[in-house]
């Protein structure tokens, strides 16, 4: 579905945004990285696979093939998009248990975005990482 | 009341002063809540400190000066928005509980099936919804006044929409997504005329322009004080007496009572009928202090620093190119909405709080403008009498460097 997860893994992300010291190199990476997310096919951006944000949707479609959990995930905004881009990179063709067992919010620590996992942001990142979960939980 | 001077405002101040992002912060949010001034900051940390007590029960020197001051202070915001008596100005929580205890109390009795209500289609969802609520059960409806492209409402058609039918007219004062300041004596007349009452919501107007309620003859007004420089959690609802009067308390409980027993209860007078339960006393004795605040300058000099403020900031974001205004009344508070062709606005606005620059990005909880707009959401950029032209040429340097990022 995407080379998140499988060509770009969280490790790569974490090892690069390592190299940036200032905001605007971390910047111009992540909406480098959801230019390469794939866009969500119109078709499947349904009130199902909406996530709410307050202030912009997430949509998310998760698909399982061969006990692994793919997903693709979409967003109009260009930074929250390569947010989602940094979060399949960590969750994209795992396992239920991997994908329950990985520490999210240790990983957003570790990249220093963790503010933007933060309720308060309304991006919906956090709501969509939930249902990724879920999805995970239900699957196991 | 001394004059206006900018500078000496923003000292008052205290939380302007620091860094966000490694950045001075730029407060640009002040359409969702003000900052506070060290005197309010003190007049709520000073009432807690000498003065705390319940009020209106206690047989004690502590509780008689609490309930005095809380007293004072309802006195004063009575003053502030010239409502004739004291007992017509009921504490709230904010403007949404002031807009939702009319909807219940007086929609419930005064609103059958068949009646309209009408809300202008920039409004707030809090000046939406309660009405719907209410419409629900009594099987009114609640239609939109049509709002015309520059955000502004359009009279025209406004006039054309009532009929007897129409019981309730609420509109903002201001629109808190555009910053579009409504002709509401126009509106509260033309209401009148055809026997509807008006309740207006000066939430967004209440920090900016003098309000006389006997002037506009509004039925109800609500605000909220944290808009104004004040704590959050109190507010205030203004109703005409007889409306007031006529109305079935809101919630039951203590101290909205006259008398109670199983055979039958006697509700309390005026204003307290309508205010269970211990209030909010640090709140109304910090709006009073936010009061005095808006009451110790020269508040048109504030405004025209404001006006300037908007003025300057409006031009230089359309030099920047790529960005466009949503909202361009003539008439406006210091509100600068806008959009970007290349980019959404939360990007904006992500990318200004990494600079330091504090605005809100979103619908504003007003929907249905944004609908109508077909865009997602704006950025708002909203000014105080507290900024200044340094805090626009930081937004503009930081609006510059969003674009090189996004575009
Ligand atoms: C026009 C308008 N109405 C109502 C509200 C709701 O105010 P509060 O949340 O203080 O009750 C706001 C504040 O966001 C507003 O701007």
């Amino acid at each position: 579905m995407s080379e998140f997860g499988t060509e770009i893994t969280s490790a790569d992300i974490i090892d690069t945004l390592s190299f940036f010291d200032g905001w605007e190199e971390r910047y111009k990476y992540i909406i480098d990285l959801g230019k390469e997310l794939p866009a969500l096919d119109e078709r499947y951006k349904t009130d199902e696979n909406i996530v709410r944000g307050c202030q912009s949707p997430v949509w998310l479609r998760s698909e399982s093939r061969d006990g692994a959990l793919f997903f693709v995930a979409d967003s109009d905004a260009f930074i929250v998009k390569g947010l989602l881009a940094v979060v399949l990179a960590a969750y994209n063709g795992k396992t239920p248990a991997e994908v329950a067992a990985f520490d999210i919010d240790g990983y957003f620590a570790e990249l220093n975005l963790l503010n933007h996992l933060s309720a308060t942001r309304g991006n919906g990142l956090k709501s969509m990482v939930q249902r990724i979960q879920r999805t995970a939980h239900e699957a196991s | 009341m001394t004059q206006f001077d900018a500078a000496s405002i923003r000292a008052q101040f205290p939380i302007l002063a620091q860094e966000v992002n490694g950045h001075p912060l730029v407060y640009l949010d002040n359409a969702a809540t003000t900052q506070k001034p060290n005197s309010v900051i003190d007049a709520i940390a000073n009432y807690y400190r000498y003065d705390n007590s319940n009020v209106h029960r206690g047989a004690h020197a502590l509780s008689d000066r609490a309930t005095e001051k809380f007293e004072l202070a309802r006195a004063q915001l009575a003053a502030f928005i010239n409502a004739p008596t004291k007992e017509q100005l009921l504490w709230t929580r904010g403007t949404t509980e002031g807009i939702n205890l009319v909807a219940a109390s007086w929609g419930r009795a005064n609103l059958k099936s068949g009646d309209r209500v009408l809300v202008s289609a920039m409004e707030h969802h809090s000046n939406i919804v309660p009405w719907q609520m209410v419409a629900e059960l009594t099987g009114a409806t609640v239609e939109p006044i049509a709002v015309n492209a520059s955000g502004t409402i359009d009279m025209d058609a406004f006039a054309a929409q009532l009929d007897a039918r129409v019981k309730m007219v609420a509109v903002g004062h201001v629109s808190n997504a555009l910053g579009s300041i409504n002709p509401i004596k126009e509106i509260i007349a033309l209401a009148h005329a055809q026997g509807a009452q008006v309740l207006i919501d000066a939430a967004q107007s209440i920090a900016h322009l003098p309000i006389d309620v006997q002037a506009l003859d509004c039925d109800f007004l609500v605000f909220s004080g944290h808009k104004m420089f004040g704590p959050t959690g109190i507010g205030a609802l203004y109703g005409k007496r007889d409306l007031l009067e006529a109305m079935s308390p809101y919630q039951g409980g203590g101290e909205m009572i006259e008398s109670v027993s199983f055979t039958g209860t006697v509700y309390n007078q005026l204003p307290y009928k309508f205010e269970a339960g211990t209030p909010n006393i640090a709140g109304a004795i910090g709006l009073a202090a936010a009061v005095d605040f808006l009451q110790s300058f020269d508040r048109s000099a504030a405004d025209a620093h404001e006006q300037q403020l908007l003025n300057s900031a409006q031009l230089q974001l359309l030099e920047l190119g790529g960005y466009q205004l949503v909202g361009t009344s003539a008439n406006k508070t210091a509100v600068m909405s806008f959009v970007c062709d290349f980019a959404h606005p939360q990007d904006v606005g992500m990318l200004l709080d990494q600079q330091g620059v504090a605005v809100r990005t979103g619908n504003h909880c007003a929907q249905p403008i944004m609908d109508q707009f077909a865009i997602p959401g704006t950025v708002r950029a909203s000014f105080s009498l507290y900024n200044n032209q340094d805090d626009v040429a930081k937004l503009m340097a930081a609006l510059k460097k969003a674009k090189m990022f996004l575009a």
